[in-house]
């Protein structure tokens, strides 16, 4: 990232993204989880065309029908029914849309505020520092889901609730990434160079400081993208998340509990769901990390 | 040491400090008549409710009440559950010991296959061993446990039918609670087949627990050692003629152990969220299902309570975590 501090003018800025993309293609991984989340994506948006079913229709004549490869299966419901009679695979499908939906809020929030505390407590230093840092110590110091329950409590069970809990409780990171980035970048000579000719502080924090501190901000975006949808599952799954009947992967899965000797495929098919989303983030953000900052070790 | 001792500890106190004022408030926030969520769905009569206004304390102002929250935590007191009516330390040091051998037996578990998993990795870098073991890692890393707990469940407890599916005995034993960890008391206990009912009833929990926590360790483990692998000294040790075992198992180890065991340290308040669904799960009588069925039964002095006796216990460890890195590490330890 050594030509950062250069002019950077559109043509270099194009070979910044390809030196980036260049780097990024080399892990077969990340590649692979890309391709994975671009299907994810359209899935998402074109769920209304592409699911053969409405997602809370509930078909009273088939319950809890198994998949279509196992004995009595049918092709009107490929991936079998749940207790209700609801057609699993179009659930699934309209859930894609809410788990990227929590990831995006989740982590425009987190982010967004996180850098703006962060640049605060980094650019100013002294009691503002220690406020916000104490209070971020404050959150870390409970175990995050244990927290976010009881956010999630205060506020009312309901999905968006869970979501701003899930958001605060991923804050103290973001805070932390970029207060840290700012002091280190706050002692190097183009910032001393822009004190003196004279730049007010808030162009000196966001325009030029803050790019420079984007690389393991991106790379924490990306991990906490899929830390968001596990989370909102899980809270998904102790019912205090999403609520019935909202196809949400984690709720389906604490719909389907009872059922889990009964018939294992409503169960199966919607951690299925998560475990591969989260795989496929978690692919990127590794591809990204080694992509954009190679001193940041794999952990 | 003393004073870094001391030092730390300072820095901890006004993030306890952070963590009462959380928890004082956690109450207040709650939407409703504090009176009414305590006195719990039933409701009260009007003369009750002054009584009770009393007993709180909710009639005095808001920072006196505070003070009586520290001053009743001081002495041990941190409330009454509303379902039980027992003391919520009590109860807190009743089911603690089973979220402890619950959770130590899933950080042995990582441990004793994180370790060996990522040393081979490392090793074998850039061979088919190291691509599958990093690629298993990761997906233990993304996984939802809640639901690898059921896929368990349907395989070895419904299929293969090879292990009960909740508790932490069989209901056949009744085991006087000595230590609290189920795998003494039941030898303790002297009757036939206890230890092995225990046993049977912690092992899918412990892998459920320890499946992240080994994805970690191992990927930790691979990147310590890849680091440590390629320092001055190992290839001096290697020109030595020393076998690649020891060079590997006891110059590099040694070194590469230092971060490794930082994040294992850190890993218990990942155990801790992870206890939550796990206990859910496998019905186990633990702090983390205390919590959630209390947040579910409304018995708000508990949540309360618990809160707190979690994140202290939590502030605890991660500074004898600090301490210990400190101690192993001269490095730091000189710096401070």
């Amino acid at each position: 990232m050594a030509d950062v501090t250069h002019d950077t003018g559109p043509d270099t800025r194009f070979e910044l993204l390809m030196g980036f993309w260049r780097h990024f293609k080399t892990n077969r991984g990340a590649v692979f989880g890309l391709w994975f989340f671009v299907a994810l994506v359209l899935i998402a948006v074109l769920a209304p065309v592409i699911a053969p079913h409405s997602a809370t229709m509930q078909y009273r004549d088939a319950l809890l029908l198994p998949p279509v490869w196992s004995e009595g299966g049918t092709w009107t419901h490929i991936l079998g029914t749940d207790a209700v009679g609801r057609d699993l695979l179009s659930r699934l499908i309209y859930g894609s849309q809410f788990s990227l939906f929590i990831g995006v809020v989740v982590v425009s929030v987190a982010l967004v505020v996180g850098i703006c505390l962060g640049l605060v407590a980094g650019t100013f230093r002294g009691w503002v520092d220690t406020c916000i840092m104490r209070v971020m110590d404050v959150i870390l110091s409970f175990p995050s889901l244990l927290l976010a329950l009881v956010l999630v409590a205060i506020l009312g069970p309901s999905l968006i609730n869970a979501m701003i809990a899930i958001a605060i409780v991923q804050q103290p990171y973001y805070v932390r990434l970029t207060r840290a980035a700012v002091m280190s970048e706050m002692s190097k000579e183009y910032v001393m160079a822009a004190k003196v000719s004279g730049v007010g502080t808030l162009r000196l924090m966001f325009v030029t400081v803050l790019p420079n501190c984007m690389a393991p901000l991106i790379v924490q975006a990306a991990l906490s993208f899929s830390t968001a949808i596990l989370d909102a599952a899980a809270l998904g799954f102790l019912g205090m998340g999403a609520q019935p009947p909202t196809p949400e992967w984690g709720t389906m899965l604490a719909e389907s509990r009872e059922f889990i000797l009964r018939a294992p495929w409503i169960v199966t098919f919607p951690g299925i769901a998560i475990l591969t989303t989260v795989l496929a983030i978690n692919l990127i953000g590794d591809g990204l990390r080694d992509a954009l900052d190679p001193k940041l070790k794999k952990g | 040491m003393l004073r870094l001792i001391l030092r730390k500890l300072g820095l901890l106190i006004p993030t306890f400090i952070g963590v009462t004022l959380t928890s004082f408030f956690f109450i207040r926030l709650l939407p409703g008549d504090p009176i009414l969520l305590l006195a719990g769905e039933r409701g009260v009569s009007p003369e009750r409710y002054q009584e009770l206004l009393v007993q709180f304390g909710y009639d005095k102002p808001v920072w006196v009440q505070y003070l009586d929250y520290i001053w009743n935590i001081l002495h041990g007191d941190l409330g009454t559950s509303i379902v039980t009516k027992q003391p919520v330390v009590k109860e807190f040091f009743t089911l603690f010991p089973a979220t402890i051998e619950l959770s130590l037996c899933a950080i042995i578990f990582a441990v004793v296959l994180g370790l060996p998993a990522g040393i081979l990795a490392a090793v074998k870098r850039g061979k088919t061993l190291d691509h599958t073991v990093m690629t298993t890692a990761l997906v233990g890393y993304s996984m939802p446990i809640f639901w690898w707990g059921l896929l368990l469940i349907i395989f070895f407890s419904g299929i293969l039918q090879w292990t009960p599916v909740s508790g932490r005995i069989s209901l056949m034993f009744w085991i006087e609670p000595v230590t609290g960890f189920m795998l003494i008391d039941s030898i303790l206990s002297g009757q036939e087949g206890a230890f092995t009912s225990a046993v049977s009833h912690l092992i899918l929990p412990t892998v459920v627990l320890g499946t992240i926590p080994l994805a970690v360790i191992a990927r930790q483990t691979r990147s310590a050692m890849l680091e440590v692998l390629d320092e001055d000294y190992v290839r001096t040790a290697r020109a030595k003629g020393l076998s690649r075992f020891r060079v590997v198992g006891i110059h590099a180890l040694r070194n590469a152990l230092i971060p490794v065991i930082t994040i294992i340290g850190l890993q218990i308040g990942v155990l801790f969220a992870g206890a939550i669904l796990t206990e859910s799960i496998f019905s186990w009588p633990g702090i983390g299902k205390w919590m959630v069925d209390s947040i579910f039964r409304r018995d708000y002095p508990v949540v309360q309570g618990g809160l707190l006796m979690i994140a202290a216990i939590i502030m605890i460890v991660n500074l004898i975590v600090d301490l210990a890195y400190g101690l192993i590490n001269p490095k730091i330890r000189h710096t401070e």
